[in-house]
C-alpha cells in the first residue's frame, strides 16, 4: 500500500499498464515533457519512452481522431484532452467515429481508447475550465463514461477502462486531484465499470453522485445525521453503463432518492436516475425523486461561481424537504 | 512586399538589428519620432502592467494569467494602426493591442479577477471578448470581414492566435474560408516558439508558419514580431492590401514567450536558461528603447520616471476592480437568453428560496 491522491493513483495505473502491455500509448498536449498541466503523466515519458508517451501538435480532433486509427490498428490508445471544456473540436471523431466503428464494421474492428479529462468546477478558473458535461458523453450510443471519486476508484477504473475494448471516456474531477489522500494498493487491481459502489448504508434517503460531489455529499449526510435523517450514498462510478439495480434496490429501501450533481440540470445524468427510479421501483417512492445540480446556465467566473457550486448546505436543504414531503 | 519576401524562400522581414540600428531603409514606416515615442511608451505601459498584474497573480489578488511579456511588439504596432472602426479579435495575449482598442486595465484585471463584467467593453468598439478554446475565435474574423466586404464597409479585422493555434482545423479552415471569400481579415500569428510546454518544432513539420498561406492562396509573410518596426510595415502594408480588395493576409510573428504560458505554467521544466538569454537579445522594447536613446529622444531618468507614474495609474484601477460591487446571482441568468425561459426562471427561484431558508437558520 501506498498512500496517494488522485493524480497519483491515475499515474500509477498507466505506469502499470504501459508496463504490461506493449500496445498501450499514452498521449496529448504536453503529457510527454511536461507530464501534463496536473501532472498526472509526470515521469512516464522518461520511462516508457518517446514512442509510447509523448507530445502532440495542439489539436483535439486529431488526437481523438489518430486514436481512433491506432484503435483499429491494435493499439490502446490513451488520450488526454487537457480540460473537459477543450474537448469538443474532437466530438465529431468521438460519436461519428469511436462510438460507431464496432457497429459500423459488424464488429470486425474495435476502437479500445481512454479519452481522460479533467473536469469540474471549484477551482477558480479561467471561462472553459469548470464545466462537468459528462451527459452529453453519456448519451453517445457505443461511449462508457467514468467517473472517480477517489484515489483508490480512479486506479481501479482507469485499468478497466484501459482493458476494455470500448471507448471510455474518463473524467477526472480536477478539484480532488490533490485534495485526497488515502492508501491504494500498488497491484495491479481493477473495478467494474458499470457497477455503482454504496459507500454508506441509511435508511431514510437514498443519494446518488459521483466525482467531486461525493465528498459534497457527505457533509450532508453528516448534517443530515445530525437532524436524525439516515442518507444511503451511492457513488455510481460508471455513469454509462448505468448500474440500475443498485440504485432501485437502494430506493426500494428507503423510499426516496437525490441525485446530485454539478452539471446543468436539464437532460442530465440526475434527470435519467429519475426516471430509473419510476420505471424500477415507483411503487416503493414516498416523496418525488429530486434533483440538486448545477442550473441551465454557464459556469460563472470565478467572482459568480459559488451562486452555481452544489453546496453541502444546499444538499442538506433537499434533503429536509424530500424526507417531509 | 510580399514578393520581396515570399514565404516559399523562407526569409524574414525585419527593419533593425537587435541593437536597434535600421538595417532595412527601405521598408522603414513612415513614422514620426513623436508617434514612435507614443509607440514606445505605449508598449512599456503595457508592460509595466503585465509584470504588475503577474506580481499580483502571485499575492493572490488576482486568478491565472497569461503573461505578454517579451511580445509586445506585436500588439503594439497592431495597436497603433487599428482604427476604432476595425474590428479586434483577439486570442488572449494582445494586452498592447486591447488597450489600443479602449479596453480598460480595470476591466483586464476584472476579467482575470473571475468576473465576466470585465468583458463589457464600456468604452471600445468593435472588439470582441477574449476566446479561451484555441483557434476558434479566426472563424469569427473571418465572418466579421464577410459583413465589411457584404456592406461595403471600409473596415479591416485583426485576429490573433498563437503557433500553437495553427494546428487547430480552426486555423486552416478560417484561413481558407478567408482567401475563398476574399475578405479583409488580418491573421497574425503569434509564434512565441511554444505551445505551452511544446516546441514549435513539435507543432509543426513546416519551416514556417507564413508558408501554410501559400496552399490558402492568400498572401503571407514572415516578421521579426520584436522588431517595432517591421511590425508596424508589415501590418500596415497587409491592412491596405485588405482595405484594397485584394484579400486576407496572413502574418507570423516571430516572437518568444519570456514569461511562463500562465501563472499557472512552469517553463523550466522544458526550456533552458541558455535559450532564453539567446531571445533575451533580441527583446522588442530594448530595441525600440536603443533607437531613442540613439536619437537622443529617450533616456532612463525619463523611463524611470514614466514607469512609476505608469505604476500608480495600474495600481488605481486595480483598486478599482477589487472594490468592483459582488456578483449578484441575476448575472448568472440575465445574460443566458434574449428571454429567460420559465424553467431557468423557476431554477432561479428556487434557489433564492434555498438562500432565504439558509439566512433563517443561522
Amino acid at each position: 500500500m501506498k498512500i496517494m491522491n488522485i493524480v497519483n493513483a491515475v499515474n500509477d495505473a498507466l505506469d502499470l499498464k504501459l508496463s504490461e502491455d506493449k500496445n498501450v500509448v499514452v498521449y496529448g498536449e504536453d503529457v510527454g515533457v511536461e507530464g501534463g498541466v496536473f501532472r498526472v503523466t509526470e515521469g512516464l515519458q522518461l520511462k516508457h519512452g518517446k514512442e509510447r508517451v509523448f507530445d502532440t501538435p495542439l489539436a483535439e480532433s486529431a488526437i481523438v481522431g489518430t486514436a481512433v486509427g491506432m484503435a483499429i490498428a491494435g493499439l490502446r490508445p490513451v488520450v488526454e484532452m487537457q480540460f473537459s471544456g477543450f474537448v469538443y473540436p474532437a466530438f465529431n471523431q468521438i460519436i461519428s467515429h469511436a462510438a460507431r466503428m464496432r457497429n459500423r464494421s459488424r464488429g470486425q474492428y474495435k476502437t479500445p481508447i481512454v479519452i481522460r479529462m479533467p473536469y469540474g468546477g471549484g477551482i477558480n478558473a479561467l471561462e472553459h475550465h469548470s464545466e462537468s458535461m459528462e451527459a452529453l458523453f453519456a448519451q453517445m450510443p457505443g461511449i462508457k463514461v467514468v467517473i472517480p471519486s477517489t484515489p483508490h476508484d480512479a486506479k481501479g477504473l482507469m485499468i478497466s477502462a484501459i482493458e476494455s475494448d470500448d471507448t471510455v471516456v474518463f473524467m477526472e474531477p480536477k478539484r480532488l486531484y490533490r485534495a485526497i489522500k488515502q492508501e491504494v494498493s500498488e497491484e495491479n487491481y481493477s473495478i467494474p465499470i458499470g457497477k455503482a459502489n454504496v459507500i454508506s448504508q441509511g435508511t431514510d434517503i437514498t443519494i446518488v453522485a459521483y466525482g467531486a460531489m461525493i465528498r459534497e455529499v457527505q457533509k450532508a449526510a453528516v448534517m443530515a445525521k445530525e437532524a436524525g435523517i439516515s442518507i444511503e450514498i451511492i457513488d455510481l462510478r460508471s455513469i454509462y453503463p448505468i448500474d440500475r439495480d443498485t440504485i432501485a434496490a437502494s430506493v426500494k429501501k428507503t423510499g426516496r432518492i437525490i441525485t446530485v450533481t454539478e452539471s446543468p440540470r436539464s437532460f442530465g445524468v440526475a434527470t435519467e436516475i429519475s426516471q430509473i427510479v419510476n420505471e424500477d421501483a415507483f411503487l416503493y417512492l414516498e416523496a418525488p425523486p429530486k434533483r440538486v445540480t448545477g442550473f441551465d446556465t454557464i459556469v460563472p467566473l470565478p467572482k459568480g461561481e459559488h451562486h452555481y457550486m452544489i453546496t453541502p448546505e444546499k444538499i442538506f436543504y433537499e434533503i429536509e424537504r424530500t424526507f417531509k414531503y | 512586399m510580399f514578393n520581396e519576401y515570399n514565404p516559399i524562400d523562407n526569409k524574414i522581414f525585419s527593419v533593425m538589428d537587435n541593437d536597434g540600428k535600421v538595417i532595412n531603409e527601405k521598408w522603414m514606416p513612415e513614422l514620426s519620432d513623436k508617434e514612435i515615442l507614443k509607440a514606445y511608451k505605449d508598449m512599456l505601459f503595457a508592460r509595466t502592467a503585465d509584470l504588475q498584474i503577474v506580481s499580483y497573480q502571485r499575492q493572490g489578488r488576482i486568478y491565472t494569467y497569461p503573461p505578454n511579456y517579451g511580445q509586445e511588439a506585436i500588439s503594439g504596432a497592431t495597436g497603433a494602426l487599428m482604427r476604432e472602426e476595425d474590428w479586434l479579435v483577439p486570442a488572449f495575449r494582445e494586452l498592447g493591442a486591447y488597450l489600443a482598442k479602449g479596453i480598460t486595465l480595470k476591466e483586464i484585471f476584472l476579467y482575470f479577477m473571475g468576473h465576466e463584467d470585465g468583458s463589457r467593453f464600456e468604452n471600445a468598439n468593435h472588439v470582441i471578448p477574449m476566446a479561451v478554446p484555441i483557434a476558434s475565435q479566426l472563424l469569427h474574423a473571418t465572418g466579421i470581414a464577410y459583413e465589411i466586404k457584404y456592406n461595403k464597409k471600409d473596415e479591416v479585422v485583426y485576429t490573433f492566435v498563437g503557433d500553437g493555434g495553427t494546428s487547430e482545423g480552426d486555423f486552416h479552415e478560417a484561413v481558407n474560408f478567408a482567401g475563398a471569400w476574399n475578405v479583409p481579415v488580418i491573421f497574425i500569428v503569434q509564434n512565441n516558439q511554444y505551445g505551452i510546454s511544446t516546441p514549435f518544432s513539435m507543432q509543426t513539420a513546416s519551416k514556417s508558419i507564413a508558408i501554410k498561406s501559400v496552399a490558402y492562396g492568400v498572401e503571407g509573410i514572415k516578421v521579426d514580431g520584436n522588431d517595432y518596426f517591421a511590425m508596424h510595415k508589415a501590418i500596415q502594408h497587409a491592412t491596405e492590401h485588405a482595405k484594397a480588395g485584394k484579400g486576407p493576409v496572413l502574418i507570423e510573428a516571430l516572437t518568444y514567450r519570456k514569461g511562463a504560458h500562465t501563472t499557472s505554467d512552469d517553463p523550466t521544466k522544458y526550456r533552458t536558461k541558455e535559450e532564453e538569454d539567446l531571445w533575451g537579445l533580441t527583446d522588442p522594447l530594448k530595441r525600440l528603447k536603443a533607437w531613442l536613446e540613439a536619437k537622443k529622444l529617450w533616456s532612463d531618468e525619463e523611463e524611470k520616471k514614466v514607469v512609476s507614474q505608469y505604476k500608480k495609474e495600474i495600481d488605481r484601477q486595480f483598486e478599482e476592480a477589487e472594490n468592483y460591487p459582488a456578483y449578484p446571482l441575476e448575472d448568472a441568468f440575465q445574460y443566458m437568453y434574449a428571454d429567460m425561459p420559465e424553467d431557468l426562471l423557476k431554477q432561479k427561484m428556487e434557489h433564492e428560496n434555498f438562500i432565504k431558508w439558509k439566512g433563517n437558520r443561522k
